[in-house]
């Protein structure tokens, strides 16, 4: 029996296959080409489809999402990689200002079917600056497409969609699940839109996303070996934001807690919190709970179980939703 | 390099070899006389309250005509928000070109069909677009040639050092344009750079650079015609400095004398690109009164199109600012949509 593969050799797959479909589709960024990236995503790209279709540049990352702008304004399909989290910072600008808004600008005459790797989050014991949680700088501009998948399956299917989307996407990878080893299954391709109920649960629902998926489903499994049974929705889709499945398990439940690993303060835990509060209202039991890191620089990698939100964490915040009142 | 190339001096003399054809100068002074006409009906707008700002390029027209005169069909144009003379250079009709600056949609042409970038107001980031364009056109086999207009000061931000050098590693089909009008709003050249000038900036990148009278439509239309013959034929970028100057305000709402001098300006009066090329012209033969009258009539036609466009109010859809923020529309943004539309059905009824 073969191994099961990693999340890294999912996102491969996913980028091998892309680009095998279309030749339109191209990989650049830092150490991408002979390397394969530090962290061997696209590993083979470049021997198998040469150094036009994945390449490497200079060290520019601001250049490499304003280039790659111009390659999807002149027919190209690109995908880039940010090496990490807040390397990303540099191409802000051209994010917000311009992979953001040159659709909107020409009223859809120009579209940017492009993608924007980002390896995200903590939990790997990163120094700083490697370990950001950045989904609500993102999710928070007008035009960006925001997804993160939370298994290898969706690993390799998002990231699919992500590069026949018409619009551009930034595709975030919990690289604390980066080598986890699960069944790959590559059919059929997820849509970017839909939530995905993880875990059917009766008594109240976590919403996670990323790398809080998995913390979420084990929180959910010691419950249930205390009596509680807790249901598990993965956004997967941050924008857009799949309303429908996660109204719909809150109200089943009538409880809930947002589980995500970026400080909390104006964060996305607050807002899926919110539209919870606004569409649940009446058949809520206790206020939403939010379970997030803290506001707080992410910590050196000595403390940074203690920020990181855990099983106890969120156990601690069902614990408190109220249930001697009803 | 500290001495710009020079074709036609200030008297209309010429002053170099190689001189184009004079048809080609003819119909750059018959662009020329457009140009300074666009300027002056877009500043006149802005008085009117027609227009809500426009940053003019009166004296930087020799610039704006060569850069579009340069380029095939099939080569693109990036351009600022001081281009417009540009952009209307290049066959976009200028009331497209102003809808910017009307307010009523951020770009009002087909960047597309036109092969012209939407106007660019962040300083320099449209150059790595222009370079995506052009290494996009080279993976495809496609011989197209991308020019990237920015001013003195975008050659301080970020993105052009990261585009020029991208450029230069790959070889790109791309000419940069600096038109150095020797002012960022209010700050002077010498804020900006230390170098000896900005063409000599190409040597860091590995890229040939030239330095040229911006105001010289001749030596603009040699020296930009020779670096797109080169990126075509697959020699990479060129940086093209143009010393020039910016004879307005930066914008109507600017007020230049809090940090330069009229003597300064009148300095450059003399300089005017009409002026010079009119003078080689009419010395030379080539240009008649005849054909000065057909062009000052063109450019009216031209003015008087635009005061048409501009005098009509166009009907705007409120519903069109969730239309295109995504090729399909969010359940969010379809819901915040009804909710305007019924907002606005409450206000009507």
């Amino acid at each position: 029996m073969t191994e099961k593969p990693t999340m890294i050799q999912a996102l491969n797959r996913a980028l091998h296959d892309a680009m095998a479909a279309d030749e339109s589709v191209v990989v650049f960024g830092e150490d991408v080409g002979p390397l394969g990236g530090v962290f061997r995503v696209t590993d083979g790209l470049t021997a198998t489809f040469g150094g036009n279709r994945c390449f490497d540049t200079p060290l520019a990352e601001a250049g490499i999402v304003g280039v790659a702008v111009g390659m999807a304004m002149n027919g190209m399909r690109p995908v880039v990689e940010m090496q990490f989290d807040a390397f990303a910072y540099p191409a802000f600008e051209q994010i917000v200002s311009h992979v953001a808004k040159i659709g909107n600008r020409t009223r859809g005459r120009v579209r940017l079917p492009m993608v924007i790797r980002v390896p995200y989050g903590g939990g790997i014991g990163g120094v700083e600056h490697h370990c950001d949680s950045s989904e609500a700088y993102y999710a928070h501009t007008p035009g960006l497409l925001v997804v993160t998948p939370a298994t290898n399956t969706d690993a390799y299917g998002l990231l699919r969609a992500a590069i026949e989307h018409p619009d551009p996407v930034v595709f975030l990878e919990p690289k604390r699940q980066y080598f986890t080893r699960e069944e790959l299954d590559q059919d059929p391709v997820p849509p970017i839109g839909r939530a995905v109920v993880r875990r059917e649960g009766g008594d109240a629902t976590l919403i996670a996303y990323g790398p809080t998926v998995p913390v979420a489903l084990a929180a959910a499994e010691q419950a249930a070996a205390e009596g509680r049974d807790l249901g598990v929705v993965d956004i997967r889709s941050i924008v857009p934001f799949d309303d429908e499945t996660v109204t719909a398990a809150v109200r089943r439940t009538g409880r809930a807690v947002v589980v995500a690993e970026a400080p909390g303060f104006a964060s996305v835990a607050s807002e899926i919190a919110a539209r919870v509060s606004e569409r649940c209202f009446h058949h809520l039991e206790a206020p939403v709970r939010r379970v997030t890191g803290f506001d707080v620089p992410y910590p050196p990698p000595k403390l940074e179980r203690h920020h990181l939100p855990g099983v106890d964490r969120i156990l601690d915040a069902v614990d408190d939703l109220q249930w001697d009142e009803t | 390099m500290s001495e710009p190339m020079r074709l036609i001096n200030e008297t209309g003399a010429v002053v170099g070899d190689g001189l184009p054809e004079p048809e080609v100068l003819l119909d750059g002074y018959r662009a020329l006389v457009l140009a300074r006409r666009l300027n002056a009906q877009a500043e006149a707008l802005v008085r009117q309250g027609r227009l809500a700002v426009y940053p003019s390029s009166h004296g930087q027209e020799a610039c704006q005509v060569a850069a579009a005169a340069v380029l095939a069909d099939t080569d693109w144009l990036f351009p600022t928000y001081r281009d417009v003379a540009a952009i209307a250079a290049r066959g976009v009709d200028p009331l497209d070109v102003l809808m910017m600056l009307r307010g009523d949609w951020h770009c009002g042409y087909d960047p597309l069909a036109t092969r012209v970038a939407p106007q660019a107001t962040p300083l320099a980031t449209q150059l790595p677009h222009a370079v995506g364009v052009g290494h996009a056109a080279r993976l495809k086999g496609e011989d197209t040639v991308v020019m990237a207009l920015c001013g003195d000061g975008a050659t301080s931000e970020g993105d052009f050092h990261e585009a020029l050098n991208f450029a230069a590693v790959f070889a790109s089909p791309v000419v940069f344009l600096v038109q150095n009008n020797k002012y960022a709003i209010s700050v002077p050249l010498a804020r900006q750079s230390a170098a000896e000038s900005l063409a000599a900036k190409g040597a860091g990148y590995g890229m040939p650079a030239v330095l040229v009278d911006g105001n010289d439509l001749a030596a603009l239309t040699v020296v930009l015609s020779e670096a797109v013959a080169r990126a075509r034929r697959g020699g990479g970028p060129t940086l093209v400095e143009a010393d020039t100057y910016r004879i307005r305000a930066h914008t109507n709402a600017d007020d230049p004398s809090r940090y330069r001098t009229d003597d300064e300006v009148d300095e450059w009066r003399p300089r005017d690109p009409l002026l010079r090329l009119r003078a080689h012209l009419t010395s030379t033969g080539a240009l008649t009164p005849e054909r000065e009258a057909e062009f000052a009539a063109a450019a009216e036609e031209m003015a008087a199109h635009v005061r048409a466009g501009m005098g009509e109010e166009t009907a705007l859809d409120p519903a069109e600012l969730f239309a295109h923020v995504y090729s399909t529309p969010t359940p969010q943004l379809r819901e915040q949509a009804a909710l305007l539309a019924a907002e606005l059905n409450e206000v009507r009824s």
